[in-house]
Parts: structure tokens; sequence; C-alpha cells
């Protein structure tokens, strides 16, 4: 009896509860270190862009400052402003974090190379990415300050209305696969990239994206001008941290999204001879790297939206627009008999 | 249900803001994002200038000048120096003018370039700023390279300029001056026709040409609403009516017009400078009056009369006849005037100084009622406020 119990426990539960944690190890600590030099890349990046050198210091090239900027952060004090909500102030960078992370489960970085592959893949990635507002929001609300506050009801109303196109933006690409799987998605677009027929729609996600990760020129919750930092005023230490790591982390997320809902994910641009040489998870993370460049290059040219003209793009631009593509690309796939199996 | 009574949030805008220009305290009244309020602090940068000037000689008083509007230094003892050279009745030799019209308008680029570029920042737009800053820094080699001080170069002095330009210095100018237009070019092509940075600046903080100058606006903030009144042509100082230039006009008295305003303005800037130095004439540049004007070191080391023109010089000072005088310039960020009274003795017995800034903080509340939050950022950076001037 004994035996057959620890034969159980052993294939039953620790063998895949123990492959599970590698599989998320493998994903989650490329995942970290691809956060700490996305800082780096970008204080290069705009560094080059306005004429100056960026971090050159730490390291060669400045490429350690990542691991300096962490351990500043973890060394100092934490401080917790007297009138705050001590448990919901500390849990909001947490959501925040978690959150980033949690996504991560569905994204294939490569044929095959999926945690949990889901049927309802982009569901969940929606769910999880609109649950991203209550760390902002709480983390206003607990902080009991003005300008956190401010930014966190800026926060919430900018990110449930760039929400509700990206869902349509959503639907056109799932019109076109069939499927809400990501590796059916993906898949769907080994013969023309969802870019390409879809365009506008494609350029309608990025800028969602961007108002989504809260980044210029959408980057109203934390307007340095105007709230000197939103929702993050309060915070110091690692729960600063925690909230920058997501902010970063969330960015990388939005960036795989949009490989994979748009640019083929881990497929190479054409099926030919040197091109189908070089592995998926390259293809995919070199997908990454560019629109990781643009969010950048986008923070680096642009002024900030005030807060109505933010709300109009949303509201009076973009959903009567993307409302409209869905609608068009559901009558071109069913005029001319294009849609795709399971859906006839 | 229970009446709920909504009351208007209240922000303490500063002064330590990275939108509020330096020790700026704005305290908001806002109804949602909507400004109804904005009701200007001032005083967090007061140093008592106008008092300790009443105890300087005059030579002593003019560093302070440099101190008042940091962005601009030498606009400042341009006002303070025409001012003493009008009570003692001096005359300045024709290469000291063309050097300060020179330093001066260097000035002005320094701080159009400060001002625009900051005000793109406070919108969001952080690359200008970096670049303006660059250039920033050229001029203020410049500064450097005649002074000895990048900033604060207590370079003008009643009677010319302390020392005459190195040699080769103006050809440097002339040679950097492309480059400088080419910047401005760029930053004009990441902000002119970007349709953020208009949206959020068009129908800004308009202010009418009435208003403008029933509140006592000056320089930019009163052409950009259409009045076309400055110093340098209305009553020209130190040789500006020699120089061809333009003084460009906005119409319809916005932060956009206002920002292209400053933009045209240092191009004239530019083309003032060009001229300032091919025209530059030969000759000394400062005033040979040797009881105002100290020697050269060369000729205190043979003369003993240069020797105790230099200890009386730099003990006791100058005396100014009694008298009061009104010398205004027209500084980078409007009128900048200084106002002296002297009673005969080596120190001013009252040295007022009108600085163009407070005059135009005094409209914060003004303009930027019924705009959003993000607009009172835009007006208050697009008004061109240094507290080292507002506060004295």
């Amino acid at each position: 009896m004994t035996d057959a119990f620890w034969n159980t426990l052993w294939t039953g539960y620790v063998f895949p509860g123990g492959t599970i944690l590698v599989h998320i190890l493998m994903l989650v600590v490329p995942l970290l270190i691809a956060v700490a030099y996305l800082t780096l890349m970008e204080r290069k990046v705009l560094a080059a862009m306005s004429l100056r050198m960026g971090p050159n210091v730490v390291g060669p090239f400045g490429l350690l400052q990542p691991f300096a900027d962490a351990v500043k952060l973890i060394f100092k004090e934490p401080i917790i402003p007297s009138g705050a909500n001590k448990f919901l102030f500390i849990a909001a960078p947490c959501i925040t974090f978690i959150l980033a992370l949690i996504a991560w489960a569905v994204i294939p970085v490569a044929d095959g190379w999926v945690i949990a592959d889901i049927n309802v893949g982009v569901l969940y990635l929606f769910a999880i990415s609109s649950l991203g507002v209550y760390g902002i929001i709480i983390a206003g609300w607990s902080s009991n300050s003005r300008y956190a506050f401010l930014g966190a009801l800026r926060s919430s109303a900018q990110m449930v209305s760039y929400e509700v196109s990206m869902g349509f933006v959503i639907i056109t690409v799932l019109l076109c696969v069939g499927s809400l799987n990501l590796v059916d998605i993906v898949e769907a677009q080994k013969t023309v990239w969802f870019a390409l027929p879809l365009f506008p729609m494609f350029v309608i996600f990025f800028i969602s994206a961007l108002a989504e990760t809260n980044r210029h020129p959408f980057d109203l919750p934390e307007a340095e001008a105007e709230l000197v930092a939103g929702y993050q005023v309060e915070y110091s230490s690692m729960t600063f941290a925690l909230f920058f790591l997501g902010e970063y982390a969330n960015m990388i997320l939005m960036s795989g999204m949009t490989s994979i809902l748009f640019l083929g994910g881990w497929l190479p641009p054409l099926d030919i001879a040197p091109f189908n040489w070089i592995p998926g998870i390259v293809w995919f993370c070199l997908k990454i790297f560019v629109l990781l460049f643009v969010f950048i290059w986008v923070r680096a040219t642009v002024p900030r939206y005030r807060y109505d003209q933010l709300m109009r793009l949303g509201w009076k631009v973009f959903l009567p627009v993307s409302l409209f593509w869905v609608i068009a690309t559901a009558g071109v796939l069913v005029a001319f008999d294009l849609l795709p199996q399971g859906m006839k | 249900m229970a009446e709920v009574t909504i009351a208007n949030y209240m922000v303490n805008f500063g002064p330590q803001h990275p939108a509020a220009h330096g020790v700026l305290r704005l305290v908001m009244e806002l109804d949602g994002e909507i400004v109804e309020r904005c009701d200007p602090h001032i005083g967090l940068l007061h140093r008592g200038t106008e008092k300790l000037i009443e105890y300087k000689t005059y030579l002593q008083a003019m560093p302070y000048f440099d101190r008042l509007d940091y962005v601009a230094p030498m606009s400042q003892e341009h006002a303070f120096v025409l001012a003493t050279e009008r009570l003692l009745g001096l005359e300045v030799p024709a290469r000291g003018q063309a050097i300060r019209v020179l330093f001066a308008e260097i000035s002005r680029l320094l701080n159009h370039l400060l001002n625009v570029t900051t005000h793109a920042l406070d919108c969001g737009a952080m690359t200008p700023a970096l670049w303006g800053f660059e250039e920033r820094e050229k001029l203020m080699e410049f500064y450097e390279r005649v002074s000895g001080a990048r900033m604060h170069a207590a370079y003008f002095r009643p009677g010319g300029v302390h020392q005459d330009m190195p040699k080769g210095m103006d050809e440097d100018i002339i040679n950097y001056l492309p480059r400088m237009l080419k910047v401005i070019d760029d930053i004009e092509g990441l902000l002119t026709e970007n349709r953020i940075y208009r949206q959020r600046n068009v129908d800004i903080g308009v202010i009418s040409a009435k208003d403008a100058m029933d509140w006592g606006f000056s320089g930019v903030m009163l052409r950009g609403s259409g009045v076309a009144w400055d110093l340098r042509k209305s009553q020209p100082y130190d040789g500006y009516e020699k120089y061809d230039f333009d003084i460009p006009v906005g119409k319809n008295g916005d932060c956009f017009d206002r920002y292209l305003c400053r933009i045209e303005e240092m191009r004239q800037s530019a083309r003032i400078i060009k001229q300032c130095i091919e025209t530059m004439p030969g000759g000394p540049v400062s005033s040979d009056d040797r009881k105002i004007v100290p020697p050269r070191r060369g000729e205190m080391k043979r003369s003993m009369e240069a020797l105790i023109h230099h200890f009386k010089l730099y003990t006791e000072g100058f005396h100014v006849p009694a008298g009061e005088t009104y010398a205004a310039v027209e500084a980078p960020k409007g009128e900048f005037a200084v106002y002296l009274i002297s009673d005969g003795t080596n120190k001013p017995y009252r040295c007022r100084i009108h600085a163009p800034g407070f005059a135009h903080l005094q409209a914060t509340d003004f303009m930027s009622k019924g705009h959003m939050l993000a607009d009172a950022v835009s007006i208050v950076g697009n008004m061109d406020i240094v507290f080292g001037e507002i506060d004295r």
C-alpha cells in the first residue's frame, strides 16, 4: 500500500508539479533578466536619441547597471505614509507585478514551448491585462495622497477605454483564425502575417498597447510634469521596484501579444531556406525587441496627450474604426467564403 | 438617499514639483481635472537683492544681476550698467556697445532655448530639452571665454565691458551659428508640426492684446498677442538701431503663438549676432574715464596714477552724481528695468528692479482658469518664469 501511495504521489503530484515549476523558472528567470536589460536598453536608446552617452560606468558599456539599480532599490528603506492603508499599500505593487508575470503562462515563445496551452488563451490574456488596473487604482487610493489618487483615476479611465477597442481588434483576428488558442493564432499566419491584411488594426492595437502600459504619449497616470509620478508618488524601495518591474514586464508582454496576433509569433517572415534555419524562439525575441524599440522611440519623440484628448482618441476614433473593421472583416470573410474551419 | 456635497479638490502644486520651474508654489482648486482657481505663492527664493545692493558699491552690486534671471544673466547686467552710465553721463565706445549687443543676443538664445525646450518637456516631449541643453552649453562656453564664468559672468561694466574678446572668438561664433540654426530646425521638426504638441498648445492660455497690456505684460508674452512692442526697436540702446532684424508678432495670443515667436526670435538673434561680428568696430571696449573704469593691469604696473585709481576703484568705488533714472532693456523675458536713485555717494540709495516674470506670474490665475490641469502646466511653462528674478 505504501508503495502505491508513494508511486501515485510521485507520478501524480511531485513529478508534474516539479516539471511545471521548472518550466515556470525557465520562463520567468529569462523574463526578469529581459526586464532588467529592457531598462538599460531604454536608457541607452533614449540617450542615443538625445545625443547623450547613457549609463556607461557600471561594467562594460554599463551592462551591469540594472543590477546596480536593483541592489540600490532593495537596500533602500521602504517608506509607508502614515495615512496610508498599510495592507493595500503593499498589496498593490504585488498585484501589478504578479499579473505581469502570470500572463506569460499562455504565451507560446516557440513551436510547442508554452506552459499552459489552453483553448481560451486570448481570453485569459485579456482578462489578466484588464486586472492590471486594480494594482494601480489600489495604489492610488491606499497612498492617501492627492497626486497619487488623481493619477490612479486617470489610469483606470484610460485603461478601461483602450481595452474596449483592443477587444474589437482581437475579435477581428479571431474571426480570421477561428480559435482562441494562441498557438492556433500563430499557425494561422503561416501564409501571411495578419499585420498585412489587417494593417489598420495592427496600428490601433499597438497604440492601444502603448495606452495599456501607460507609456508615452499616454503616460498620463504618471505624468511627471503634472502629477510628479502619479500613482507611484508615495512608493519607494522594493514596492516601487515591483511597480517598475511590472510596467516593463507588461511592455514585453504587450510586445509579445502584438507579435503573436499580428507578426506571426515565432514564424520566420518567409518559410524559405535561410530564414527557417533560425529557431522560432529567436524570431519571437527579435520581433519583441523591434516592438520594444518602437515603444522607446515613441517615448523619445512625442509629447503627452491631455486627459480629454486621450479619451477622445480612444472613444471617438479607435472605437468606431475598430468596430467598422470587425464588421468589414466579417463581411469579407462571409462574402468570399473564407471563414476558417469550425466557424462555418 | 442622503445628500452629498462634492467639495473641490485642493492641490498644492510645488514648491517641490518637477514642473513648477524652480520654487513656484501654486495652490490649485481642481474640479476633477478642471482648474477652478490657481493661486501663485512667491517668496521662496527671496534673497533681499534690492536691499543688499544698497550696501554695495556700484561695481559690487553688479554681479547680483547675474543671479536674478540666471537663465540669461547678461541681459540683467545690461539694464544695471545702462542705468549707472546714465547717471554718470558716461559714453561707451562703439566696440564695447557691439560686444554688449552680441552677448545680450547670446543671452536671448540661452533663454529661449531653455524656455522652448523645457516647455516641451512640460508637455511631455523629452528629447528637445536635451538637444537644447547641449547648445546652451556651447553658448555658455562663449560666456566663459570672455569672462571666465559659464553663468554668472559679471562681464558688462559701467563704461563698457570688462575685457576684450579673446582672439579668434568672433570667427568661432560665426562658425557656430549655422549649427545652432540647424538645432532650432530640428527642435521645430519635433514640435511645430506635431499634432499632439499643437493640440496641447493651440488656444491654450489665450490672452488678448488689451488684457496683456492691462496686466503689464512685456516681451514675448505681449508680442504673442499681436502687440509689436520691443524696446530694441522702440527705444534703441547700445546701438540696436544699427542692426537689421525683425520682431515676430503672434496673432492669437495662445501658448503656441508665443512658442513660435520665441523660435523666430532665436533666428533673429542669430541674424543680429552675425551683423554684430561682421560690423564689429575696433578700438577700446570700455570708456577711458579712469575715475570710473579701472586701468589695465599692465598700465597699473608702470604708472603710479593708475595704481592709485585701481586702489580707489576697488576699495571705495566710484561716486555717482545724485539723481535718479530708469533704464529698461528688452531682456529675453520682457522689459527688464532698473530704477536707480543715487545720493551722490559710492553706493546706490535705492535700486528697484522691475522683473518681467513678476507681471506674467500675476496672470496665472486669470489665464489658467477653466483649463485642465495639464494646460495649467503648459501655461506656466510658457510664461517663461524664472524665480530668481521674481523673488529677487
